[in-house]
């Protein structure tokens, strides 16, 4: 499966960038991750446990950064190991884009499965992995900009999403 | 009043008491001392190099006994597909070796390249997982136009393009074919998908390898249509055993629809498997692993064109068509789309010219291979649907058209353009009987009901032939089988007069217990209670075919009837002897032989007792004992036919399609148990209708099987067929075996799927949706809507 889509970053592109490239930060958006070590130059070893339909799952795997663009996309390709559930690889092409006030973050991402969660979860894949790059994606934008709903009046260091604290 | 007994009785078949009551032995059902247990690794990949298997971490995991690779297997021999085909410049088939395990690249999911054997099943699974493999993914063949189209990809590395064989029957009439068409004053054209299908037997494959370290002997237990056939592949083909030393036993059976007819690598695996071990090895798949490594079914894409004359007259008819034989070939997969497709493009018209052309392709998807009809199914259904669409595009009637391009009853023998010889037949009767019993007739004030209603409805028919009785060995030779398929049993009268009949064909099903028992008792004239069938051992029988192609009775039954003719023949000489008269003044009925002309006269059982007790026996001219064995090779095919009506209700609104009404006039031949064949019919129909409108395998363009479960994979319920009419009274006896008798296993599934694609197209032209003239099966509501609104 296959999808487009996009969002507003409203943190610079650096900061987008380094949040893209930090274990840290992937670990906490990745949907079900339970461990993620290594470092942007060899690549992220990810412990992933999630639910598809019927069929439940700890993955292990790699997930790899290439095609670096500085401040401006790389591809996030990654396959993971499911055992007798089967494997899931897939990537994301990601651009950013500077817009007033912050980043357009694009993303393409492919998803594949493979044996019993192809079999007996085909159905739901293409929602499952859908809501898998959402969330992602979600997590992402708030670990960066901070909580959308963040009240007016609170003070600048609390709007921050808890990445861009770590770094201003 | 109806017979209750012997040949032409409804009897109830005597295997469903313990089929009903939990008491049926299936190969699940044994269990041997110490046995292990076995789990195949399966391939998650279409098609990958097999770069590492690592099996040590594995190894030593709890109550692991042993885990054996492809390695260990590659000295072996492949399963090797039982026909030769060749193309049409005179090549060979291509012929990849079908190892018992992968080895060196899997090629579909489900491959399976480890067997893992340990204490406990779930100990087995356990390690299965630990195994440390290692694969680089290769680009997936699954679409066979891309198969061809690609020769980078290959499912072989030494098969170019992916074609097994190309294949044109019958090659010398191509020209002349196409010279009739470039002459045709109407040619209709149509392409069509036969869709995949999953077997799906109620019981999934099982086997168990008990090797006996003492003798060297080795025993499987297996669900086998076909027993001896597992036998003399494993012996001969892969293992290097002599046959003596195995034994291969197929107790009851559930379900096989040929699935079950072929030599899988998994048997071979538990034999070496216990051999390594010295201890029985137990393999059950799971209903997962039956989706994926089950030989499937069809999985044809066709293009057939029907030349006519302007009154609908057939002038000529040629196909191309690319067969799927998936990634590796099973036992009958050349035969299949061939000889069991090609011949039978004739149908029962007397179009003077044919032509079929068919490239089987290799993918990299399970093996594809003969399933209920195999091959005549396919042919049937593109003749019965270009005919249809032929009638609708120059305004003939659906019957008419049929009616008058049938081979008429003072054509028999008909020798066929595509070269089978049909008996007999009267396919005219058995449209009449159809007519009559659908009430055709009433047809439009159905249609003006189900109008009323907000529902479309159609009529679909469909004219349907098969040759089954397979099959006569002469000719399979000349074809390029490498077996012959004739048939045999031995008629065993015990020496209390109870007889037991063993017989080559393999019950998974079918009744043969019940039926078998009423031809040997109707012959010799005794209760059929004294009659007992044993099936499914190869150390009882002395050989034997199994059950596939509508033949079990046709073939199996015809030695059956051979070997009681020699019963009685020795019969007679006993009691010649006990009478003191001569052999030729002997005769014999209802079950006494008697002096002719005279009252002196000694019971069957009396026969029986003398030959096992010979105490006076003149030793030179008569032996004791009475026992027969007859071999029985069929002169030719037999040919069933018969009319099938189907009425289906299309609601517009949301493309759903219900079967009305299911007609079915057929004849085969002489039936010994009407309620069996009435079954069979019912049973067959019944997953044309699956095929129809609901079964369907998915293979996404990465190979990965999504319909690999009952939540995916739609097979058809109670409440998705009609009650069916079925008739069979329209008899033309079977010219050349002794009972007149066709085969009625497979009809039901050969004739009806046109029957209900028809009803739906005929059910959108009468509803005004003239720019619908096919759906590609299965016709679910969502392809019905989107033509209805295309």
């Amino acid at each position: 499966m296959q999808l487009i889509d996009s969002r507003d970053i409203m943190a610079s592109p650096e900061v987008v960038w380094a949040a893209l490239l930090n274990p840290e930060v992937l670990k906490d958006c990745v949907p079900g991750c339970e461990s993620m070590t290594g470092s942007a130059e060899d690549g992220f070893e990810a412990v992933v446990a999630q639910k598809v339909g019927p069929v439940s799952a700890r993955f292990t795997g790699l997930v790899k950064l290439s095609d670096l663009d500085i401040g401006k996309g790389l591809t996030i390709s990654g396959e993971g190991k499911g055992g007798p559930a089967g494997y899931a690889k897939g990537g994301a092409k990601v651009t950013l884009e500077p817009i007033e006030g912050g980043t357009r973050l694009s993303y393409e991402v492919e998803a594949n499965v493979g044996g019993k969660i192809a079999q007996l979860g085909s159905r739901i894949i293409d929602s499952f992995a859908k809501k898998m790059a959402d969330t992602f994606f979600e997590r992402f934008q708030t670990a960066v900009e901070g909580p959308a709903e963040a009240e007016e009046g609170t003070d600048e260091t609390q709007k921050k999403g808890w990445f861009k604290r770590l770094i201003s | 009043m109806p017979k209750d007994h012997g040949i032409g009785a409804s009897v109830k078949r005597r295997e469903d008491i313990r089929f009903l009551t939990g008491q049926g032995r299936y190969t699940a059902d044994i269990n041997l001392h110490k046995q292990g247990y076995a789990y195949f690794a399966r391939s998650e990949m279409a098609h990958a190099t097999i770069n590492k298997i690592d099996t040590t971490a594995a190894s030593a995991m709890p109550g692991v006994l042993a885990i054996m690779t492809g390695a260990d297997f590659a000295a072996m021999g492949g399963n090797p597909a039982g026909w030769y085909i060749n193309s049409r410049d005179g090549a060979t088939m291509k012929e990849p070796k079908r190892p018992v395990l992968a080895h060196g690249k899997v090629r579909h999911v489900g491959d399976a390249y480890a067997i893992v054997v340990a204490e406990t099943l779930e100990q087995a699974k356990d390690a299965a997982a630990a195994i440390d493999a290692d694969f680089t993914e290769l680009p997936a063949i699954v679409d066979m136009a891309k198969a061809v189209a690609n020769p980078a990809h290959r499912v072989h590395d030494e098969i170019d393009n992916n074609v097994c064989f190309d294949w044109g029957w019958i090659e010398d009439n191509r020209a002349a074919v196409d010279a009739a068409f470039a002459a045709a004053p109407h040619v209709t054209t149509l392409e069509l998908v036969n869709n995949r299908l999953v077997p799906n037997a109620m019981e999934p494959r099982a086997s168990i390898g008990d090797y006996d370290a003492g003798t060297g002997d080795y025993k499987l237990y297996t669900t086998s249509q076909n027993p001896h056939l597992s036998r003399l592949l494993i012996a001969a083909f892969v293992m290097g055993i002599p046959e003596n030393k195995l034994t291969v036993i197929a107790p009851d059976v559930g379900g096989g629809f040929g699935s079950k007819i072929y030599h899988y690598g998994e048997e071979a695996a538990v034999l070496a498997a216990s051999k390594a071990l010295r201890r029985p090895v137990k393999w059950v798949a799971e209903r997962s692993e039956s989706f994926l490594s089950d030989a499937h079914g069809r999985d044809h894409v066709t293009t057939i064109q029907l030349a006519l004359d302007k009154d609908g007259t057939f002038l000529a008819l040629r196909t191309e068509t690319m067969a799927n034989v998936g990634a590796y070939l099973s036992n009958f997969a050349t035969v299949t789309p061939t000889f069991l497709h090609g011949t039978l493009m004739a149908g029962p018209y007397k179009t003077p010219l044919v032509y079929v052309n068919v490239k089987a392709v290799f993918t990299n998807t399970a093996p594809v291979d003969a399933y209920r009809g195999a091959g005549r199914p396919e042919a049937t259904y593109s003749i019965e649907r270009v005919i249809d669409k032929a009638a609708d595009e120059l305004g003939l009637d659906k019957v008419e058209i049929r009616r008058k391009n049938f081979i008429t009853t003072d054509m028999f023998p008909y020798t066929t353009p595509v070269g089978l010889v049909y008996d007999t037949g009267n396919y005219q009767a058995t449209l009449e009987k159809m007519i009559e019993l659908g009430d055709l007739a009433g047809f439009e004030k159905r249609a003006a009901a189900s109008k009323a209603k907000g529902k479309l409805r159609g009529l679909g028919l469909s004219t349907w032939i098969e040759a089954c009785g397979i099959a006569p060995s002469h000719l399979v030779g000349v074809l390029g089988a490498r077996v012959g398929l004739f048939d045999a049993a031995t008629v065993r009268v015990n020496a209390t007069g109870s007889i037991s009949v063993m017989t080559g064909a393999h019950s998974h099903g079918q009744g043969h217990e019940t039926v078998f028992a009423q031809i040997v008792a109707e012959r010799l004239g005794i209760a059929e209670s004294a009659v007992e069938i044993v099936h499914g051992d190869t150390s009882k029988i002395p050989f034997g075919m199994g059950s596939y192609g509508s033949r079990s009775l046709a073939v199996a039954g015809s030695a059956m009837v051979k070997a009681v003719d020699k019963i009685i023949a020795k019969g007679k000489k006993i009691a010649a002897h006990m009478l003191e008269a001569a052999e030729g003044d002997i005769e014999f009925a209802d079950g006494k032989f008697s002096v002719a002309g005279t009252d002196k006269a000694k019971t069957f059982g009396e026969i029986a007792f003398s030959a096992y007790v010979p105490h006076n026996y003149p030793l030179e001219t008569l032996e004791p004992g009475l026992e027969e064995t007859s071999f029985y090779d069929p002169a030719n095919f037999t040919y069933p036919a018969g009319a099938y009506a189907c009425e289906v209700e299309v609601d517009p609104a949301t493309g759903q399609v219900e079967v009305a009404s299911f007609t079915c006039a057929d004849d085969f031949g002489n039936v010994m148990n009407p309620m069996i064949v009435e079954g069979q019919v019912h049973g067959g129909v019944g997953q044309g209708i699956g095929q129809a409108l609901l079964e369907n395998t998915i293979y996404d363009e990465n190979g990965q099987l999504l319909s690999a479960s009952y939540m995916d994979y739609a097979m058809p319920r109670a409440e998705d067929v009609p009650f069916y009419t079925v008739d069979h009274s329209c008899v033309t006896e079977c010219t050349h075996n002794p009972l007149g008798v066709k085969g009625c296993g497979e009809a039901g599934a050969i004739g009806s799927p046109p029957a209900v694609v028809n009803a739906v197209i005929d059910a959108l032209q009468r509803g005004g949706y003239k720019h619908v003239t096919h759906i590609d099966m299965p016709v679910s509501p969502s392809r019905v809507w989107a033509a209805i609104n295309a």
